[in-house]
């Protein structure tokens, strides 16, 4: 599993822990240009402390991040977007009041150019601007649908169409690297098929690598090209949806979590 | 589905700028034409200077979600640093000695706001009340600043541009009416821009914010210094053209409480909470003054006017938060909803 130049992501040794409690020890992970990269575990296995500690909003205790060409022992989180990071929440992480457009609009933080001075004279280099970033923004709410949901306040909307304005928010600055935090979490079948679609599709057509930390194991095994399993914050597997399901240490590990969700996994 | 939606959005917005059109027109055209300088000077004029503070404060607290306790403080040095710079730069014409004031009231934001990149909340707002007291505290101790005077209490320059003079009631008037609407004009603009939607991206959720690459600490900075720079300039407008005297008490923490105040009940995050705020603060005491006098007599001095009207205020904050937590904006908009035919 050694890290490839051509890979997006690769996070060597990487160990958290707050106090005495260890998050995840030792982890290695490399994502490909490209690649949809699941990370699946019980509850408690540090998948979402892994992608905080990426994103950084954690500062791990070892080990090395390697985004694109950059080296960090620990991310700034204020950098993320201009390495061309984007991610979103396992618990809604919207601008509330903010109209969905708005919403989307705020993904371009990073590459508003236009100063202040030529925002509120409406000089011509902001109204550009303004209108190429509205373009970009309508192409996005399009593409995933939100349509009509355009001008509404982000914190009205129901629970489903939420997690998808954050998915649109993060593609909207065609990230090379995006990170879902349970972007299904809570949805009905017909949802998660449909937002399924959504990420498959966005990867077709920006090329993206996706991290996805995900429960619903069917549809891990259907968007995945590659499996990184973690069990109390180690790495146990990591491979194909194929290699993951006849791993031995990955069926002991659902086995061993009996009233998990996850059981699924020896189904499936 | 998608067409529908920009005709229905397009119609209010058209509506509201026709109402504010409307609003400037008789603010220009008929209110200096039947007004009267008692009009002009214990209502309009102190109505136009809280606004402006209010809005100042509301870019601040209501948009960017820093709360400060130190509005007065702003104001205070707004007006003391027109009237230093009119007294020790006497050439400087009168909208340049504003623009300054506004910007040293600005500095002073920034250097306020330091502590807010660390703190957040009741945090900060124990901060922003530092400030508070070290500008009294500097304003009595420095002579320097208020030229000497034995009081502190200091006469406002004429109010003069290019040979035209505004000392008069209406004249005070229309000259704090162009402030604010000028200034109100800026506002409007910068929370419609990028900028004010990182303003509330901010306030909604920071670390999102910092994530799609918000520059969280340079814009809580930036909110600082709008806030102040408009708050400064609000402060001269009640120095000069309100009270007609510069005195460090006129700028003390009641005065920063009352600009939060007009804010919480006007609306927070919204432009035109500022004015009903403002408008409910100043109107209210004169309605009860006359109330009070038209049920007890002369019974209703002073002394229990101040009683009642801060019963009164305390009884309606309480109410207005809890009825309508966005303030008068938010009533406003819902009745103007249930006048206006809907298809």
């Amino acid at each position: 599993m050694v890290a490839g130049d051509e890979d997006i992501l690769a996070v060597e040794g990487l160990s958290l822990s707050f106090g005495g409690a260890v998050a995840f020890a030792e982890i290695d992970l490399s994502v490909a240009a490209g690649e949809i990269h699941a990370i699946i575990g019980p509850n408690g296995a540090g998948k979402s402390s892994l992608i905080n500690a990426i994103t950084g909003l954690y500062a791990p205790q070892a080990g090395r991040l390697r985004i694109g060409d950059a080296r960090f022992a620990r991310v700034p989180a204020r950098r993320l977007a201009e390495l061309g990071v984007a991610r979103t929440f396992q618990n809604l992480a919207l601008f509330k009041s903010l109209s969905v457009v708005e919403n989307v609009l705020s993904g371009l933080a990073n590459v508003q150019r236009a100063g202040l001075t030529a925002q509120l004279l409406g000089l011509s280099a902001a109204r550009r601007e303004a209108t190429e970033h509205r373009a970009r923004a309508e192409s996005v709410i399009d593409f995933l649908q939100l349509g009509m949901f355009r001008g509404r306040a982000a914190g009205s909307l129901p629970y489903g169409l939420q997690k998808r304005v954050e998915l649109a928010r993060a593609l909207v600055a065609n990230p090379r690297l995006l990170l879902l935090d349970e972007p299904m979490a809570g949805m009905s079948a017909a949802e998660k098929a449909e937002m399924s679609g959504f990420v498959l599709a966005a990867r077709e057509m920006l090329g993206t690598a996706i991290v996805l930390i995900e429960h619903d194991i069917g549809v891990v095994m259907r968007l995945s090209d590659r499996i990184t399993v973690l069990d109390h914050g180690r790495r146990i597997a990591t491979g194909t949806p194929h290699e993951i399901q006849a791993n031995p240490a990955v069926i002991a590990a659902y086995l061993g979590a009996e009233d998990d969700p996850e059981n699924e996994a020896k189904a499936a | 589905m998608a067409t529908a939606l920009p005709v229905t959005s397009a119609q209010p917005r058209r509506a509201g700028a026709a109402g504010i059109l409307l609003l400037l027109a008789i603010a220009y055209g008929l209110v200096p034409l039947v007004g009267t300088s008692y009009l002009f000077e214990a209502i309009l004029t102190p109505f136009l200077a809280l606004a402006l503070a209010g809005l100042g404060l509301n870019l601040l607290t209501g948009y960017a979600g820093l709360l400060s306790l130190g509005s007065a403080a702003f104001m205070a040095v707004g007006a003391y640093a027109a009237f230093n710079l009119s007294l020790r730069l006497p050439g400087l014409p009168l909208p340049a000695t504003i623009l300054l004031a506004g910007l040293i009231a600005a500095s002073a934001g920034v250097i306020a706001g330091l502590p807010a990149l660390r703190l957040r909340g009741f945090y900060l707002a124990v901060s922003t009340l530092a400030v508070q007291f070290f500008v009294a505290w500097a304003l009595n101790r420095i002579g320097w600043l208020s030229n000497d005077s034995p009081s502190g209490i200091i006469d406002a320059p004429r109010l003069v541009i290019a040979g035209l003079s505004f000392d008069d009631a209406r004249g005070r008037y229309l000259f704090s009416l162009t402030i604010v609407a000028l200034l109100t004009v800026l506002a409007w603009r910068l929370v419609r821009s990028p900028t004010g939607r990182n303003l509330v991206a901010i306030r909604d959720h920071e670390t999102a914010a910092r994530i799609v690459g918000v520059k969280v600490a340079r814009t809580k900075l930036l909110a600082f210094a709008l806030s102040s720079f408009i708050v400064g300039i609000a402060g001269v407008l009640w120095a000069f053209a309100y009270l007609r005297t510069v005195e460090p008490a006129g700028f003390n923490l009641d005065r920063s409480f009352q600009i939060l105040f007009i804010v919480i009940i006007g609306g927070l995050g919204t432009l035109r909470g500022a004015f009903l705020g403002a408008g409910f603060m100043v109107v209210l005491p004169l309605l009860l003054s006359r109330l009070g006098t038209a049920l007890l007599g002369d019974g209703f001095d002073t002394g229990t006017l101040e009683m009642v009207q801060r019963i009164v205020l305390g009884t309606l904050i309480v109410a207005v938060l809890i009825r309508e937590p966005a303030g008068l904006a938010a009533l406003l908009d819902r009745a103007f909803r249930r006048l206006s035919p809907r298809s």
